[in-house]
C-alpha cells in the first residue's frame, strides 16, 4: 500500500494517497465533484494544471486550486467555493 | 433592396440606434463584422451611471440612464440590469467637498443623491476599509450586461423588421451606401457609422483613438459589495492626462462576484494584460476593500475605448461626407450613453424635435481639422 494520510472533506475525515494533489486526493476518495455552479451543477477538475478553474475548493479556509495544492496531514477541504 | 438607414458596427450604440429606428418602422438594416454586442461592448462593465464633471456629459448620461430604467422591465434576465446605485467614495476632508458639489450638479440636473458621513459609509458598505471619510449615494444609477443588452435590442430591432446581418464586413464606404467585403454594394440615402474604436477605418479623419482598460472579476467568496462602489479621484483618472491611470471601481454581481476595474493607458494597442498594471487595479482595490486580500482572480481581460480629444462622442452628420452620419467616440460611457445617442441621432436623421441639444456632440466641433478629408 502507498502511504496514506488524512483530511477532513466537508467536515469527514478520510483517507487519502500522501502523494498527491487535492483535486487527485479527492477523486480517488471517491469524490466526483469539487465544487458547484450557480445552478447547481456539479463541477470537476478539468485541466489538472491551473488553468480551467474548475477545481475550486476551500483549504483550511481559503479558496485554492485544488490541481495546484498538495495534500497535507490534517487538511480541511470544504467543496463550496 | 433600399433602406433608409444602413447602420455600421453591432456594438451597445448600433444596436439601440437600429432597435429605435426599426420601431419608428423605418427601413433599416444592421451590419456587424464580428458578434453583436462584441467589442468594446462585451469587455466593459455596464456601470449605468451618470457623470456630471462635463454639462454635456451630464445631459447625455443622464438622459440615457432614464431610458436604461424605462427598458428594464423589457430585458431579459441574463441582461442581469439591476438598481445598484452608485457610492462615490471620498477618502478624506477635501474629496468629501467635492462630494458636495457633484450632490450640486446632480440635484442641478434632477437627478437626487444622498451624501453619506464615516458612520453612514460602514454601515451600507461594512466591507470598506475604516478611516475613509464618506461619500455620495446616486441611488438610480444601475448596472447591466452589456452583451446580452446589445443582443437584445438587434434582436428587437429583428422583430421590428430591421435587417439584422452579423460576420457582415462593411470594407467601405460610397455615396449613397457601402461596399461590403464580397464586393457587393447595399444602399441607403444615411449610412450611420457606428463601428466605435474601428471609425478611421471607414474615415480615416475622424479622431476617435483607443484607450485600453483592464478588467478583472473575483470568484465568488468575495466580501459583500451592495452598490457599484467608484473612488472620487475615478473622473481624475478618466479624463485627466494621457498618461496610465488607475482608478477604484467595483460592481458587485449577482453571482457573489466582484468585477474590479479599472485602468487607462493609450500608448498600448495590443489585447494582452499587462501583469504591471492588473497588479496595480488589484492594489488599489485593495486599499479600499481589504478582505479582497485572500480571494481567487477569475480572470482578466483588456478591451479598448473609442475615446475623443475632448471626451465628448461624435453624434451627428460628418460634414465631410454628405450622407454620412456618426455615432461613436464613447469612450469609457458608452453603454449609458447607447440609448440617448440613438434617440438623439433617430430624431436628428429624421427632422424630430430633439431631446436635448446635438450641438456639444456635434462631430462638426472638428470639422476644421479635416475640411479637406474625407
Ligand atoms: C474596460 C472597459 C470598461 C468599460 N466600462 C463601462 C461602464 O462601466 N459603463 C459604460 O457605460 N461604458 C463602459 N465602457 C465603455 C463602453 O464599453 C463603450 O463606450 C461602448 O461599448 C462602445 O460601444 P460601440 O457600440 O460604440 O462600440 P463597440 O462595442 O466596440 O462595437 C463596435 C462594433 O463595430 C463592429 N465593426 C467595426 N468595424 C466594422 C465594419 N467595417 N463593418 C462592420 N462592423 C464593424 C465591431 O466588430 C464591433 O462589434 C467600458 C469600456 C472598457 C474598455
Ligand atoms: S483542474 Fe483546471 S485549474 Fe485545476
Amino acid at each position: 500500500m502507498p502511504p496514506e494520510l488524512c483530511v477532513r472533506v466537508d467536515g469527514v475525515e478520510i483517507q487519502v494517497p500522501a502523494e498527491c494533489s487535492v483535486a487527485a486526493a479527492l477523486r480517488s476518495a471517491g469524490f466526483s465533484s469539487t465544487r458547484h455552479s450557480l445552478d447547481g451543477t456539479p463541477r470537476a477538475a478539468c485541466c489538472g494544471m491551473g488553468v480551467c478553474f474548475e477545481c475550486r475548493v476551500r483549504i483550511d479556509g481559503v479558496e485554492r486550486l485544488g490541481c495546484l495544492v498538495r495534500v497535507r496531514e490534517g487538511m480541511e477541504i470544504s467543496r463550496d467555493a | 433592396m433600399n433602406f433608409d438607414a444602413i447602420v455600421i458596427g453591432g456594438g451597445i450604440v448600433g444596436c439601440a440606434i437600429a432597435d429605435r429606428l426599426a420601431r419608428e418602422r423605418r427601413a433599416v438594416c444592421l451590419l456587424e463584422r464580428d458578434v453583436l454586442g462584441g467589442a468594446a461592448t462585451a469587455a466593459s462593465m455596464g456601470h449605468l451611471v451618470v457623470l456630471d464633471d462635463d454639462p454635456a456629459e451630464l445631459a447625455l448620461s443622464a438622459y440615457s440612464c432614464a431610458r436604461w430604467r424605462e427598458l428594464a422591465p423589457q430585458l431579459p434576465a441574463a441582461a442581469e440590469y439591476r438598481a445598484t446605485g452608485t457610492l462615490w467614495i471620498a477618502r478624506d476632508a477635501a474629496e468629501m467637498a467635492e462630494a458636495a458639489h457633484k450632490q450640486r450638479r446632480l440635484a442641478a440636473a434632477g437627478i437626487a443623491s444622498e451624501l453619506v458621513d464615516e458612520a453612514q459609509l460602514k454601515l451600507c458598505e461594512p466591507a470598506l476599509a475604516p478611516g475613509l471619510a464618506g461619500g455620495l449615494r446616486v441611488p438610480a444609477d444601475a448596472v447591466v450586461y452589456p452583451p446580452v443588452a446589445a443582443a437584445f435590442l438587434a434582436r428587437r430591432a429583428a422583430a421590428a423588421g430591421a435587417d439584422v446581418r452579423a460576420g457582415v464586413n462593411v470594407r467601405t464606404l460610397v455615396d449613397g451606401g457601402v461596399i461590403l467585403a464580397d464586393g457587393s454594394e447595399l444602399r441607403a440615402p444615411r449610412v450611420i457609422v457606428a463601428n466605435g474604436c474601428a471609425a478611421p477605418e471607414l474615415l480615416c479623419s475622424v479622431p476617435v483613438r483607443k484607450r485600453k482598460g483592464h478588467l478583472l472579476i473575483t470568484t465568488r467568496l468575495a466580501p459583500t459589495v451592495n452598490h457599484q462602489l467608484v473612488e472620487l479621484g475615478y473622473i481624475q483618472s478618466a479624463h485627466g492626462g494621457d498618461g496610465e491611470s488607475v482608478a477604484f471601481n467595483v460592481q458587485p454581481r449577482p453571482s457573489g462576484q466582484l468585477l474590479l476595474g479599472s485602468t487607462r493607458q493609450f500608448d498600448d494597442l495590443s489585447c494582452e494584460v499587462t501583469p504591471r498594471l492588473l497588479a496595480r487595479l488589484v492594489e488599489r482595490a485593495q486599499a479600499f476593500l481589504p478582505g479582497l486580500g485572500s480571494l481567487t482572480a477569475l480572470r482578466a481581460w483588456t478591451g479598448f475605448r473609442p475615446t475623443t480629444p475632448d471626451h465628448r462622442p461624435l453624434i451627428g452628420p460628418w460634414p465631410a461626407r454628405p450622407g454620412v452620419w456618426l455615432a461613436c467616440g464613447h469612450e469609457g460611457l458608452g453603454v449609458t450613453t447607447a440609448l440617448g445617442t440613438a434617440d438623439l441621432l433617430a430624431a436628428q436623421l429624421f427632422d424630430q424635435p430633439l431631446p436635448f441639444d446635438a450641438a456639444p456632440y456635434a462631430p462638426a466641433r472638428f470639422a476644421a481639422q479635416v475640411s479637406h478629408a474625407a
